[in-house]
């Protein structure tokens, strides 16, 4: 009788099933969140959960409102003098679009890479070092040096550019200007970096070296990345947000999960119609 | 002109691989009845016209893969048709293996040589066209991506699981009452075991469409065919 209980005592233990459960830790979320152009309604009641250290990919067709999402996360769209945010992105639990939340913060808490690079027309140095320096870096020259080091190493370009690191910016390849800028981007430590079609001008080495890079960088930070090549999204991403556009123009969220579900079994047609080609 | 098809040239692929697997599909039957027939008649030529077919069997399979690869490479295909392809891949494969079951047959007619059958054959024929009644219609539902068929058709099993029981049991007998017949019982016995692996091979291509439609990759209910007769005999 003593052994059917302790038996039963075991098969009840929570501890097992706790340890098996995958444990979401959020890095930053929207909810209910609508981007306005005017009066045009571009982005509809998107509530998403981006998981920390982990590589999110943004895909859908052109007009479905990714990149707006994205530039919502660092409130990049209040460059836009007609753009209007209703609803929340939730950071460290706090609304970035509250009024008492300094936008330039929000940015080097989150940083943004482009589609295009655009190194300043410095220095390869004078690229890290700069951000570092007007964001409060006031060290000893050797501390920047090691900082400059220790960042383009981390955006794995240091090799390549250690013995010219006062040449301009805009002298090195394609492919390594972004790194550049993904390396200028690391320098103010961000929680998360955005990356809006990062890859698009570049060739494929290049591209397969970024993609490289975000998974080495996805150990240190959370990256969610606007592409429109969904191989890219197949190849680098843990998650996949799909978006599409409704009858009256607005982008919305129409999928989301864990990247290997959503490429080989998508659970909605609309998804497996946009990513098998049937449409977009 | 009219409205540019973006996956005009994937869909046509993807068609003409369903066509190629129906064409192996067809092979494969005929080897396997004509062998079958050849061993009930003892009709050596035509077991040795086995041996040519299987080669253009395995010239066929590899023809599949090698397209089904091509696609892969070239078209990055996502989803619904990446399963499509994967499962065309392996069914390929179960069909080249009952090829090999047909060339196996013929081998058995050839090594009785002159040898006469012990006994007419009855339930051999009839299991080669129960399993390839099966294997018809699964390869109908692959095509036609019907979930609901390719459910149902590996119940059919159970029948040929039956008639192997049973041309067990009748071969035993025949060996126990004369050891001279030993060697002709257990290639009959290989025969029939070779329909019945055929059948079971027929449940993996219900899977496989189960899953190329569905994306849920899951084996089917079966008995543990070859093994039930000897569990119930031994279970107690």
């Amino acid at each position: 009788m003593n052994l059917d209980i302790h038996l039963d005592t075991q098969l009840n233990h929570p501890v097992i099933e706790e340890i098996e459960e995958h444990q979401i830790i959020p890095a930053i979320g929207t909810k209910s969140l609508n981007v306005f152009y005017d009066d045009f309604l571009a982005v509809r009641d998107v509530n998403l959960t981006i998981e920390k250290q982990k590589i999110t990919a943004l895909i859908g067709p052109s007009g479905c409102g990714k990149s707006t999402v994205l530039r919502a996360f660092n409130r990049m769209n209040d460059l836009i003098p007609v753009a209007r945010t209703t609803g929340e992105v939730l950071f460290h639990g706090q609304n970035i679009y509250n009024e008492n939340v300094d936008p330039v913060e929000v940015r080097k808490r989150i940083g943004m890479v482009f589609q295009k690079p655009n190194p300043f027309p410095k220095s390869i140095y004078e690229n890290i070092a700069w951000g570092a320096r007007i964001n409060g870096f006031s060290g000893k020259k050797s501390n920047m040096d090691d900082l400059v080091e220790q960042t383009l190493r981390g955006a794995a370009l240091w090799d390549e550019v250690k013995d010219k690191i006062q040449d301009s910016g805009l002298s090195l390849s394609g492919g390594q200007q972004q790194r550049l800028c993904i390396a200028r981007t690391i320098a103010v430590r961000p929680d998360i970096i955005l990356m809006d079609e990062p890859c698009s001008a570049l060739d494929p080495i290049s591209t397969l070296k970024i993609e490289e890079l975000m998974r080495d960088l996805s150990e240190d930070y959370t990256i969610i990345i606007v592409t429109h090549n969904m191989q890219q999204a197949a190849r680098v991403s843990d998650f996949t947000a799909f978006f599409t556009l409704t009858d009256d123009r607005a982008g919305v969220l129409m999928e989301f999960g864990p990247t290997t579900d959503l490429f080989t079994n998508p659970s909605k047609q609309v998804t497996e119609d946009y990513i098998t080609g049937r449409f977009g | 002109m009219s409205a540019i098809n973006p996956r005009e040239t994937l869909d046509r692929a993807l068609q003409e691989l369903l066509d190629e697997i129906l064409v192996l599909g067809s092979m494969v039957e005929e080897a396997v009845r004509t062998a079958v027939a050849a061993l009930k008649a003892r009709d050596l030529t035509a077991s040795e016209r086995i041996y040519e077919a299987d080669e253009l069997i395995n010239k066929k399979h590899f023809e599949i893969e090698d397209r089904c690869i091509t696609l892969i490479a070239t078209q990055q295909p996502m989803a619904k048709d990446l399963r499509l392809l994967a499962a065309v891949i392996e069914i390929s494969t179960e069909l080249e293996r009952m090829g090999d079951y047909a060339k196996g047959i013929a081998k058995i007619n050839i090594l009785l040589g002159d040898e006469p059958l012990i006994k007419p054959l009855i339930d051999i024929p009839r299991m080669a066209d129960l399993g390839l009644d099966m294997l018809h219609r699964s390869l109908g539902a692959f095509v036609a991506g019907d979930v609901e068929k390719a459910r149902a058709i590996p119940k059919d099993d159970d029948q040929i699981d039956g008639l192997y029981n049973q041309v067990y049991r009748e071969l035993v007998t025949y060996m126990i009452a004369d050891t001279s017949t030993i060697d002709r019982a257990n290639f009959l016995l290989w025969a029939a075991h070779n329909l019945e692996r055929l059948a079971d091979r027929v449940t993996n291509i219900c899977e496989r469409t189960i899953y190329m439609v569905t994306g849920e990759m899951r084996e089917l209910d079966r008995t543990d065919d070859e093994m039930s007769y000897f569990e119930k005999k031994y279970r107690d």
